[in-house]
């Protein structure tokens, strides 16, 4: 994984409660066997028209959306199915940080796991930075201090659980780390048996 | 005596390996599940790494979500066929028992651990699938997890996890006649939210409970995710112990006799504390019927569709009722439904169909109305079928279908068209689940039955043919 220390870019708002995974990534794209690749197939049905068509007013679809690596997103986003083929179509799609008031825990956790900064931030701010970015609007995301600097110089901070930030900032492997804990593994199974 | 604990926490003791201060515990797993869609990226991970499943006698995999329930042999599907053949090859490569697609122990994963008796109470249960919430009925502690778990759990069958803390769901009276456990977590989820579960073990506790018979308590425990738990659980108890006893994976005789009196340990101290308790009151509740586009958005059967102004959140009444085409303030009663879905991990065990196939018996499925019964597993399509209920089912016009997810999520050919309408005893109603375009009103299978019969969703309790 990559480490992640800082990311500036354009935020895109997406204002909907409860967004589930079943709308990130349908279910006719999860029989693929490979990690990459689901960028395209992202919000597939809220994206395109059953012909294909771009749907205009969606807003991933705006032109000045096009370059947005930054999403806001509403409450409980990505519930339902434990798919992690929902963060790996917004990271391949070039989304680097999640903004909302509260994620689905299954969902938070795959995020992670794949180098995307998941933020969670008051309703309140979710909302004004919602309305900012119709307008257009840049955020600088910066892990280690956890702020966050606005278009116009706001600094907003954040929280984020410290062991997660660690791994985010190093890009640690997980299960390069956990295998580090062999002996204890080891001892915990011998006790049992 | 200790500190009185709540189940969860005495399962949660006993499977810590390393915890400290501040990070979360790694936590030792003792039953992991695997099927097709979410474990390929799982186990190239492992390949491209050098690394080995560590416990492949603590895994056990299966083909459920792909599988085709008719035609079995002739599937045309080339990447479903490969996902599936990527399944065979990895468990084959690293010792993983697998119950394939003609495997007589196949079937929805969620329906073959309890049968095989690989669900067990004090269990840490993981798969990468939200619904693993199922096996909490049995007093464990199962979860869903993503594809980059899957292949943690495989390299060191061990998860890093942040203790969740314990909700109590207590249901106090009686259900009445003709509501169901469905019925009972439907309504739940429509009082409390899709996201009150978050963060939390919900356990079920109250008279009610108890009552319920280990199939019903699975319905309970796999909806939990639909409030956003991170798991269900009900403590153990007789009826939790008699439903294992026999099954093939546990063992028999005096063993069985001492794992059971561990396993009755493990219930709720009668002081144990809670972070939070919520209460309902099953006898207030009715059938209930899905409205919406999440399982929160449910009413009961006697109700209407919700007036958009008076709502919470207007936007989103009218954003779900605009999808599912229909009026606010519109009668349940009058939606008429074009496809009814028998099956899933909620609701495909023996007594599901056979309390539906109770409703349908010597009745005609209403005209132009396509209804499946998908069974959970092979056996329990076996065992159905050994009491006649296929037969049933066929005469009233259903089809009888093999085992698997089928239509739940369609990802194999059993979808609902755009624009179709679907009585599904299934878990999620969300935009495009069993179709792209397709409206979802999950009910229990009886009022699944009912609406069969007569083209539109019934109270069923007023329906002929309920059983007294
Ligand atoms: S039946 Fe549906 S909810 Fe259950 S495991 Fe299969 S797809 Fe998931």
């Amino acid at each position: 994984m990559e480490p992640f220390k800082e990311h500036k870019g354009i935020a895109v708002p997406l204002n909907r409660g409860n967004v589930d995974t079943d709308q990130i990534i349908p279910k006719q794209f999860l029989k693929r066997i490979e990690r990459t690749g689901f960028g395209e197939f992202l919000f597939f049905h809220w994206r395109f028209d059953d012909d294909g068509n771009l749907r205009d007013e969606f807003v991933l679809n705006q032109p000045k959306y096009e370059n947005a690596t930054i999403l806001l997103a509403g409450d409980n986003f990505g519930c339902g199915s434990s798919r992690e083929h929902a963060p790996w179509a917004l990271e391949d799609y070039g989304f680097k940080v999640i903004i909302a008031p509260d994620f689905a825990d299954i969902f938070y956790n795959n995020s992670l796991k794949n180098g995307i900064l998941v933020i969670k931030m008051n309703e309140e701010q979710v909302q004004q930075w919602m309305k900012k970015a119709e307008q257009g609007l840049t955020l600088d995301v910066d892990l280690e201090k956890q702020e966050i600097t606005d278009t116009d110089g706001t600094v907003v901070s954040f929280d984020i659980p410290p062991y997660h930030k660690e791994k985010l900032l190093n890009g640690w492997d997980d299960i390069a780390l956990t295998l580090l804990e062999e002996d204890a593994i080891q001892a915990f199974e011998e006790k049992r048996a | 005596m200790g500190k009185a604990l709540t189940a969860f926490e005495k399962i949660w003791n006993k499977h810590v390996v390393k915890e400290e201060e501040g990070k979360p515990a790694l936590l030792y797993i003792d039953q992991h599940l695997v099927h097709e869609v979410t474990s390929p990226q799982a186990f190239e991970g492992l390949r491209l790494n050098g690394r080995k499943v560590r416990r492949p006698d603590l895994t056990f995999a299966t083909m459920d979500h792909n599988v085709p329930t008719i035609n079995r042999e002739n599937m045309k599907d080339e990447i479903s066929i490969k996902q599936m053949e990527a399944l065979k090859k990895n468990c084959a490569d690293f010792g993983v028992k697998l119950a394939d697609m003609y495997h007589p122990d196949q079937g929805i994963v969620h329906v073959i651990g309890p049968q095989l008796g690989l669900t067990q109470p004090g269990k840490t249960i993981v798969c990468g699938d939200s619904h693993t919430s199922t096996h909490g009925a049995f007093g464990a502690f199962a979860f869903g997890i993503g594809t980059s778990e899957v292949e943690h759990v495989l390299a060191t069958q061990t998860i890093w996890q942040d203790k969740p803390k314990t909700l109590n769901v207590k249901v106090i009276g009686d259900l009445g006649t003709g509501v169901t456990a469905k019925d009972l977590i439907l309504a739940i989820i429509a009082k409390f939210g899709v996201r009150f579960g978050t963060g939390y073990v919900m356990e079920y506790t109250g008279e009610a409970i108890r009552k319920l018979t280990m199939e019903e308590r699975m319905t309970i425990c796999n909806m939990s995710i639909e409030a956003g738990a991170r798991a269900g659980l009900i403590s153990p108890d007789e009826t939790t112990v008699e439903f294992l006893r026999g099954r093939e994976m546990v063992p028999k005789g005096e063993a069985f006799d001492a794992l059971a009196e561990e396993w009755l340990a493990l219930a709720t101290d009668e002081d144990a504390e809670y972070d939070h308790t919520v209460t309902i009151h099953a006898d207030e509740i009715e059938p209930q019927v899905s409205w919406g586009t999440n399982p929160g958005m449910c009413v009961p059967v006697s109700a209407a569709t919700p007036v958009i102004k008076d709502a919470e959140y207007p936007e989103e009444v009218e954003r779900a009722l605009k999808y599912m085409d229909l009026n606010e303030n519109q009668p349940i009663t009058s939606i008429e439904v074009d496809h009814v879905f028998i099956g899933s991990c909620t609701n495909s065990r023996l007594s599901d169909l056979k309390k539906a196939s109770k409703i349908v018996e010597g009745k005609k499925v209403k005209e132009g109305i396509k209804a499946i019964v998908v069974p959970g597993s092979f056996l329990v399509k076996q065992q159905a079928e050994e009491i006649g209920l296929d037969k049933i089912f066929i005469d009233a016009g259903f089809e009888w279908r093999n085992s698997g997810c089928s239509m739940c999520l369609g990802m194999n050919d059993d979808i609902v068209p755009a624009g179709g309408r679907c009585a599904s005893t299934s878990n999620r109603n969300f935009e495009g689940r069993q179709g792209n375009g397709a409206r979802t009103h999950l009910v229990s299978p009886e009022m699944a039955a009912a609406a069969a019969i007569e083209g539109h969703f019934v109270d069923v309790r007023q329906f002929v043919g309920v059983p007294s």
